[in-house]
């Protein structure tokens, strides 16, 4: 070790990571900047942000039943709801307004949490920078609603999951409503034909079937 | 290749003949000066501009980055949109500055800075002005830097302004002596103070006899190049505008295309200073196969590429370590080394190398040796314990 052979050494750490950069890989030591509009890094699945409104098939089939649950949980009060109603001003199961203030919103994921009928979900969707407050920012229903598939795209488990739900809860509801119309047959056949449904009830029963 | 070499130096004497064919002999001889000047007022602020780009670039390299690259193909736009931005800032000027000096002190610094291209030999046949007295001129015009910087500084009316600029004087003035002694063994080997013919004088074995070589001239190479990185007030000598100790030193008070002009006047130092470097030790440019001013950019740039090396490695120093540098370490080496070239030029060629290395090599050890910091064994806490 002589006078100044720490500075040497300092330098070559330096030329080092020089040369790497044009010559090695990001992992041993190369450049690992993810040149970003251009090129991304994967998406990880559970990466959540600003909620969106799931609905099934067509847009006009939203889930959402404009129970207000969390608009009243959101705790920066960033969701307004307003319910819909027919021209007899009878309440509908749909909001009429929903919207979503993206600038107020905190990515907390407690409307998702607090939703019982698995409509509001935690986007993906980052790139949100505007120029216009009012307009891109405060997000109105049209501009929330994403269907299924997108949300099956996004996240696959939890939508799998939620899906299967659904469909079980469905078929249950289906099963019931079937039992309660065979019942109901076969209590308007009783007096007539009690000795042919003794036989076979008026419809078959099926087993539930599972989507 | 004969071709190649010569191409700068028959372009600039076809277009005189040229003109010769219809302008009198007094405005050829003006014409040849403004193709010189022309040439070098458009060198001097491109090389400065590109020299940003290189350091930035460099710099992010080696902090693993990958530098500006948004504007152009490898950002080659980027010192345009900067010069841009530069021009379009507001210029503020203090309250209390003297508004004349404050004016003055930015355009005076890049005046020596333009001046000492002059006796830069680009390559063969291919000097400017050769002057009788080149390095003697270089480095007087060079050393009235530190009056701009110091002038700045005061006409500021800033504390942070005038300690850089004090910084500034102490350095420049300190680095300066054993600058100069450094260069000393050249023009007593070569005796001449022109840079063309010690460029000439080191055309030995085919091209390959430069003085960095030789045991005085490296050692000599070595004092040289780090009294110019003191100098042009670069890393690890960046003490004058250390951003975090004093703001920006001398030009916390400057925005704008002032600003620039220091920008521009310490890059062009440190391009003017390492073609210095290249021609006094690395053969300026001679060498084989390559065209003279290829040799002469290739060196010049990797002396520079050291200089962003330093900067992307070293820490600043401290005042008094860099005092200590200059005053107890460059000085007397390069004293030593006077007496080392005289010693090598008289005696026979064995006991001329091997007593020059010798005598170096002891010096050396010496002079570090003597520099060392007193660290006691064991530290004794008067009041602890």
């Amino acid at each position: 070790m002589f006078f100044g052979s720490g500075v040497i050494k300092g330098m070559l750490v330096t030329l080092k990571a020089f040369a790497a950069s044009y010559f090695r890989g990001p992992d041993k030591g190369g450049i690992f900047t993810v040149q970003y509009p251009e090129q991304r890094l994967a998406e990880k699945e559970n990466f959540r942000n600003f909620p969106f409104l799931v609905y099934d098939k067509t847009p006009d089939n939203l889930r959402c039943v404009a129970c207000d649950i969390c608009a009243k949980e959101c705790p920066p009060k960033c969701i307004t709801i307003v319910r819909e109603f027919d021209k007899d001003n009878k309440p509908l199961k749909r909001p009429a307004v929903f919207s979503i203030d993206h600038t107020v919103c905190m990515n907390c994921g407690i409307c998702e949490e607090a939703c019982p009928f698995d409509a509001i979900f935690m986007d993906h969707n980052f790139e949100i920078a505007s120029t216009d407050r009012q307009g891109d920012l405060l997000l109105q229903k049209e501009a929330l609603l994403k269907s299924n598939d997108y949300f099956n795209k996004i996240r696959p488990t939890d939508a799998s999951a939620i899906d299967a739900k659904r469909a079980e809860a469905e078929a249950k509801k289906k099963a019931a409503e079937q039992a309660a119309a065979a019942k109901a047959a076969a209590a308007a056949a009783a007096p007539k034909l009690a000795a042919a449904a003794a036989d076979k009830p008026a419809v078959p029963t099926e087993p539930p079937k599972t989507v | 290749m004969e071709f190649m070499d010569q191409i700068f130096v028959n372009l600039k004497s076809t277009v005189l003949t040229l003109a010769g064919g219809f302008l009198p002999p007094w405005a050829v001889i003006l014409l040849c000066a403004a193709i010189s000047l022309g040439v070098i007022a458009v060198i001097g602020p491109v090389t400065m501009m590109y020299l940003t780009l290189i350091e930035r670039k460099v710099l992010a390299r080696m902090q693993n980055r990958i530098g500006p690259n948004r504007t152009g193909p490898w950002g080659l736009l980027q010192p345009l949109a900067d010069g841009i931005k530069m021009l379009t800032k507001e210029d503020i000027v203090p309250k209390n500055a003297d508004r004349i000096v404050h004016l003055v002190a930015p355009i005076l610094i890049v005046i020596p800075a333009l001046l000492v291209f002059a006796v830069i030999p680009f390559g063969k046949n291919m000097i400017p002005a050769d002057l009788s007295v080149g390095v003697l001129y270089f480095l007087s015009i060079s050393s009235t830097t530190t009056i701009a910087i110091f002038s700045a500084s005061w006409a500021s009316r800033n504390k942070y302004s005038l300690l850089g600029g004090m910084r500034a004087v102490a350095q420049m003035i300190s680095y300066e002596i054993p600058m100069v002694l450094s260069v000393v063994p050249i023009l007593l080997v070569t005796q001449s103070l022109s840079t063309g013919a010690i460029v000439r004088a080191q055309g030995a074995y085919g091209g390959w006899g430069w003085f960095v070589f030789t045991p005085w001239g490296f050692a000599a190479f070595i004092t040289f190049f780090l009294c110019a990185v003191a100098e042009c007030n670069r890393s690890p000598f960046d003490l004058p505008e250390a951003e975090s100790e004093i703001v920006a030193g001398f030009h916390t008070e400057y925005s704008g295309m002032k600003f620039a002009l220091f920008y521009m006047a310490e890059f062009m130092n440190a391009f003017t200073l390492s073609a210095l470097a290249a021609t006094l030790f690395l053969g300026g440019w001679q060498g084989p196969w390559l065209p003279s001013w290829a040799w002469f950019f290739i060196k010049t740039y990797a002396l520079i590429f050291i200089m962003l090396w330093f900067r992307g490695t070293l820490p600043r120093f401290r005042v008094d370590q860099m005092m200590n540098l200059a005053w107890k370490f460059l000085l007397p080496l390069s004293l030593i080394n006077i007496l080392v070239a005289g010693f090598w030029h008289f005696a026979n060629p064995p006991l001329a190398i091997g007593g020059s290395i010798a005598m170096l090599w002891a010096s050396g050890w010496i002079f570090t040796r003597l520099n060392r910091d007193y660290t006691p064994e064991k530290r004794t806490y008067l009041f602890g314990e």
